[in-house]
């Protein structure tokens, strides 16, 4: 279908895009286009004006900065997916990275857009929040961090206010850790059902830490923390494992829809939770 | 048996590249959307959102002063002009319907219903002004659950007092064709075995490639009409019934099309709409849907519950079957789709010697989009429903599944055999794809393999699905259409034009939308008239070339279109005879056409048909009174359909945790009569797979309870792609079919029609050692989990997230 018209603008700065949101009262941000294009097809939205960050150079890369790295939220998937330093220090974000959608939306949409897009069934934030990162938002009064877990609000909502920006992702450094992000669909290109985003830091044969969130388990990814924490000091075994994964419902609220209804899912975050901690600790 | 056989099959067999593939797969062809013409119009629907509702009053003035646009028109301006869309198919004199307006006037029977249509000078300026067409309904109560609107609890059109269409009834019995039913009933009851099973055959949607697309010119003396159709020689006529306008005065092109699956197989209201709103404003327009509308508004596909009761003896010989239908109408009755179910009646009885059969049918309409043909038609619901009960008359026997059927099943040594449902099946040989498809599948090593899984209680199950179909096709015999009630006929033509440097064309009146009929046509004229497979081309679907024929579904092209082709070919070489003894002065009795040449018995003489078609050409040397033209015309009217078959196996892993089913393997070997091109049999047979397995394990239309399309887009239908699909090992066995020359049978739809039960069956399978005896279509991971937890496999019909919830306004995505 063809979206309502609209007036583009294409910045190449930050601050010429932050100055546009102020301007526009009705703008949307175009990162990638992956989720916001469907939309304006579907008419879905009507925004009256389109900011597009697609030629804002310092958005777009990946660099190491003391224990952390830094992802620009330009950067395309493709390269979250293939950077050696993020399979390096935050192999979970890579992993999950790999399973969005195909190929060609991978090449074209962007890790900012998909965290700000805040699909409950996205990929990427539960990720975010297993591994603790922290995201920089630009806006009028300057920049400011955002803890993961305080960043997605609710459904489609995050910390970014109108006239804002995501700038920046800073995941800490979890050198070492073993990493798996299992995701359950029907079908190779469909959102999450249930995604369970799982890095381990393993002492010896036991767990030493453990960092498990949730995809598609409420409105915005849920850490399952009680998990985390029946998890340290335990052997990575199944059973071990199994008894910690049988909390990771624990708190959440699912939807129920044409994929499975809520109970499903809860059911379905206990054993992927046990898949997805088994792998990451490579038992 | 055919003359085909005893001359040197060059092409014939041959696995040729599709000579079409080159402009289709690069896109570098014309399809309908892209045809531009000058001032063109482009229109842009308004459609309903409710599923029943009156219509209270159409506000057009802000759309009509948006900028750009020409009209809106609604179905006040057009009652008097837009005629009803035709059912083509009454299966009984009696049977109900209401009247099927292109566009609403008063009344909206299904969400996704035209009622307004904006014709504007760009298709954006026309798809901005349709969202200010102002409609107000009044909510009517909506008919949605199959069952309920059968007994009538909401009717669907109110003004009809009924939503039941027709009564059809199928009794072997009456029709002398076998023995009565309720006997065999009564007695497997009495010491033998009674299965008896009610089955889903969910909604489906055809989900072609390219959406729907038309474009109509009224500026020339003709009305030309473009439509991405599957039946341009159908929209023709139909285009002088419905609307009057002198059949002569149109022209129909099916340029380039992408799919249709049976979902082209339609005459739309979006063409009538297209060609009113180019004979009002006299101008061309053109209209494409949306993949969305698309969903929501072209016809879908099955939707009926099935009940089956069979009877047999402990032994495992069958002694009847009794089937009861309640088929989904939806809202209206499109071209044939109160026959769709009627297609499967007569396929019930499978490959199988059934002494007694009773098949009942209810139509029934509901408030949902209309149904009709999609890939199989009918056949795939009657293939599943008996190739399911056969697997539970084998677990309930504790037999295998395999053996039951060859206990029932028609030996290769009986044919042609006359089945219970009265149908002459050709021939076949059942035994030998099934030897096959068991040797390839390593049959007897996968079931060691699920009885460990089973004795050690793995959490992962594996299941053996069996499916031994077979189908009728090759639509059809016009004397059959005319006993059944079709209004049209089922014959196909072709030309053949020999051009005077030797290229030739052959002229189809099939309409190719992505079968490789290019390809196929060539080779079987190359090889009859010894000519060069390049130098063949096969011109379709324009009504002023192919001014006579009936288009392309029920996997009839070849059956009937290419022996229509065939017979155009003998018809070039019985002209040809007299003049090449003329011009080589022998007599007609001394020539032998070999190799593409005429020549004189015992002598060296000799004449290409191409230096004959130029020599006749120039008429120079050809007497006044012979005809100076080799070009030939011929009609073919099957005598018969075709009955192809095939064994399909398949291996499902079934993760009993998630309930999630993995296709481990895929063994099908089919049997289609002889082979024009084996590459295009591969293709047509792993595409029906990929189809029949989606509708297993992946797709289903779903309305929610006020009737508005949850899978409205492909975040929520999931079509598979290759990606989710295991590899498919095919092989095939060769029995020619005795109806047609050729000895083809049609491929089509095969491997959709046989692929569905032997999921399914694998799925249960799996599941067979935890009680399980059936898993509601399609088997989702949720419903076989709800299955094995004995609950409820109800999924809720709620779109994903994503499509329901605006975005935030902060969306930087």
């Amino acid at each position: 279908m063809i979206p309502a018209a609209f007036d583009y603008h294409a910045p190449s700065t930050v601050d010429e895009a932050l100055a546009l949101l102020a301007e526009h009262d009705d703008a949307k941000v175009l990162a990638g286009g992956q989720s916001l294009i469907p939309v304006l097809r579907l008419r879905l939205a009507a925004p009256e004006v389109i900011v597009d960050l697609g030629r804002i150079e310092e958005l777009r890369g990946i660099r190491e900065d003391g224990d952390a790295l830094v992802i620009g939220a330009m950067t395309p998937h493709h390269a979250v997916e293939t950077d050696a330093l993020v399979a390096e220090h935050a192999k979970l974000l890579a992993l999950a990275t790999a399973t969005v959608a195909d190929p060609q939306v991978r090449h074209r949409g962007t890790i900012g857009g998909a965290l700000v897009h805040a699909d409950p069934a996205g990929d990427l934030p539960a990720p975010a929040v297993a591994l603790g990162a922290e995201l920089v938002i630009a806006g009028s009064g300057g920049r400011r961090t955002v803890a993961a877990e305080d960043f997605f609000e609710d459904l489609f909502t995050t910390a970014v206010g109108e006239d804002d920006l995501l700038v920046e992702i800073r995941v800490p450094k979890h050198t070492g850790w073993g990493a798996h992000y299992e995701k359950f669909t029907r079908v190779v290109q469909q959102w999450s059902i249930v995604g369970v985003a799982a890095a381990v830091r393993l002492d010896g044969d036991s767990i030493a830490e453990a960092r498990v969130a949730l995809t598609n388990m409420g409105s915005t990814p849920v850490r399952a923390a009680a998990v985390e924490q029946a998890l340290v000091g335990q052997p990575a075994t199944a059973e071990a494992v199994q008894a910690a994964a049988a909390q990771a419902a624990e708190g959440t609220s699912p939807p129920s829809d044409s994929n499975g209804d809520a109970e499903y899912r809860r059911h379905l975050a206990t054993v992927l939770t046990r898949r997805a901690v088994l792998a990451a600790a490579g038992a | 048996m055919t003359a085909v056989e005893e001359r040197p099959a060059a092409e014939l067999g041959s696995p040729r590249l599709r000579k079409e593939d080159q402009r289709l797969i690069t896109g570098r062809t014309r399809w309908t959307d892209n045809i531009t013409l000058p001032g063109m119009h482009h229109l842009a629907m308004v459609r309903s959102p409710f599923a029943h509702a009156r219509i209270t009053g159409i506000d057009t003035g802000a759309a009509k002063s948006a900028s750009g646009v020409v009209t809106v028109l609604t179905g006040a301006d057009l009652k008097d002009e837009q005629g009803a869309l035709p059912n083509a198919w009454a299966i009984i004199p009696e049977q109900k319907a209401p009247e099927h307006p292109s566009i609403a006037v008063e009344h909206v029977a299904f969400a996704g219903e035209i009622v307004a249509v904006v014709v504007a000078r760009t298709a954006a300026e026309a798809r901005d002004a349709a969202d200010l067409v102002d409609v107000d309904y009044e909510e009517l109560p909506v008919a949605l659950d199959l069952k309920a609107a059968a007994a009538d609890e909401v009717l669907a059109h109110p003004d009809l007092g009924t939503n039941v269409s027709a009564f059809w009834e199928f009794d072997s019995a009456a029709a002398d064709t076998g023995g009565d039913v309720e006997a065999a009933i009564s007695a497997a009851r009495d010491g033998g075995v009674l299965i008896e099973r009610e089955y889903r055959q969910q909604r489906l949607i055809p989900a072609f490639m390219e959406p729907r697309s038309i474009a109509a010119d009224p500026t020339g003396e003709q009305l030309t009409v473009w439509s991405a159709t599957q039946v341009p020689h159908f929209v023709k006529i139909f285009l002088a019934l419905v609307l009057g306008i002198p059949e002569h005065k149109i022209r129909v092109i099916a340029p380039d099309v992408g799919g249709g699956f049976g979902g082209k197989l339609q005459f739309t209201p979006e063409e009538v709409l297209t060609v009113l709103a180019a004979r009002r404003t006299g101008k061309p327009c053109k209209y494409t849907e949306t993949r969305s509308e698309s969903l929501v508004a072209a016809h879908h596909g099955r939707d009926q519950w099935q009940k089956i009761t069979l009877a047999a003896t402990k032994d495992g010989t069958v002694t009847g079957l009794k089937v009861d239908l309640v088929a989904d109408m939806g809202a209206y009755l499109g071209l044939v789709t109160s026959a769709i179910p009627i297609l499967g009646a007569f396929m019930y009885n499978g490959i199988y010697k059934f002494p007694a059969y009773h098949l009942s049918c209810t139509n029934v309409f509901t408030n949902k989009a209309w149904t009709d043909a999609y890939r199989g038609a009918g056949r795939p619901e009657a293939t599943f429903a008996i190739e399911r009960v056969m697997d539970e008359l084998a677990a309930e026997l504790g037999m295998d599944p395999i053996a039951v059927r060859e206990k029932n099943w028609i030996k290769h040594d009986e044919f042609p055999f006359t089945t219970v449902s009265g149908m002459q099946y050709d021939s076949g040989n059942y035994e030998a794809a099934t030897a096959k498809a068991k040797e390839l599948f390593g049959y007897d090593e996968l079931r060691k393999e699920q009885q460990q899984r089973r004795e050690s209680v793995d959490p992962v199950q594996l299941g053996i699905g069996v499916s031994t179909f077979t189908e009728m096709c090759g639509l059809a015999p016009s004397r059959w259409l005319g006993s059944m009630g079709y209004v049209g006929g089922g014959w196909e033509h072709a030309s053949i034009r020999m051009l005077p440097t030797g290229k030739v064309e052959v002229i189809t009146g099939t309409s190719p939308h992505g079968q490789g009929h290019e390809t196929a046509w060539s080779q079987i004229v190359a090889d009859r008239l010894g000519v060069a497979f390049d130098d063949v081309e096969v011109l379709h679907g324009d009504t002023q070339i192919a001014a006579r024929g009936l288009d392309s579904y029920g996997s009839r092209s070849l059956t009937v279109g290419g022996m229509a082709v065939l017979a155009a070919a003998d018809k070039v070489l019985e002209k040809a005879k007299p003049i090449a003894a003329e011009l080589m002065e022998a007599s007609v009795d001394d020539l032998e056409f070999v190799d593409g040449k005429f020549g004189v018995k015992g002598t060296d003489t000799s004449m290409a048909l191409g230096d004959l078609a130029f020599a006749v050409f120039q008429g120079h040397k050809l007497s006044a009174e012979s005809e100076h033209s080799l070009d030939a015309d011929a009609t073919f009217d099957p005598l018969d359909f075709s009955f192809p078959h095939g064994t399909h196996l398949c291996a499902v892993e079934v993760d009993t945790e998630t309930g999630r089913s993995t296709i481990r393997s895929y063994v099908c070997v089919d049997d289609v009569g002889k082979v024009v091109n084996p590459l295009i049999v591969e293709g047509q047979v792993h595409g029906g797979i990929a189809q029949g397995i989606a509708q297993a394990l992946f797709e289903e239309g779903v309305y929610d309870e006020s009737g508005t399309l949850v899978t409205g887009s492909f975040v929520d239908y999931l079509v598979p792609t290759a990606a989710d699909l295991p590899a498919f090992v095919t092989d095939r066995t060769e029995t020619p079919s005795t109806t047609n020359e050729l000895g083809v049978k049609g491929v089509g739809e095969a491997g959709t029609i046989a692929s569905t039960p032997a999921v399914v069956n694998a799925v249960v399978d799996a599941l067979r050692s935890f009680g399980v005896n059936d898993v509601e279509m399609p088997c989702t991971p949720h419903r076989v989990w709800s299955t094995l937890q004995g609950r409820a496999a109800d999924t809720p019909a709620a779109p994903h997230s994503a499509q329901s919830t605006s975005m935030s306004q902060e969306g930087q995505a």
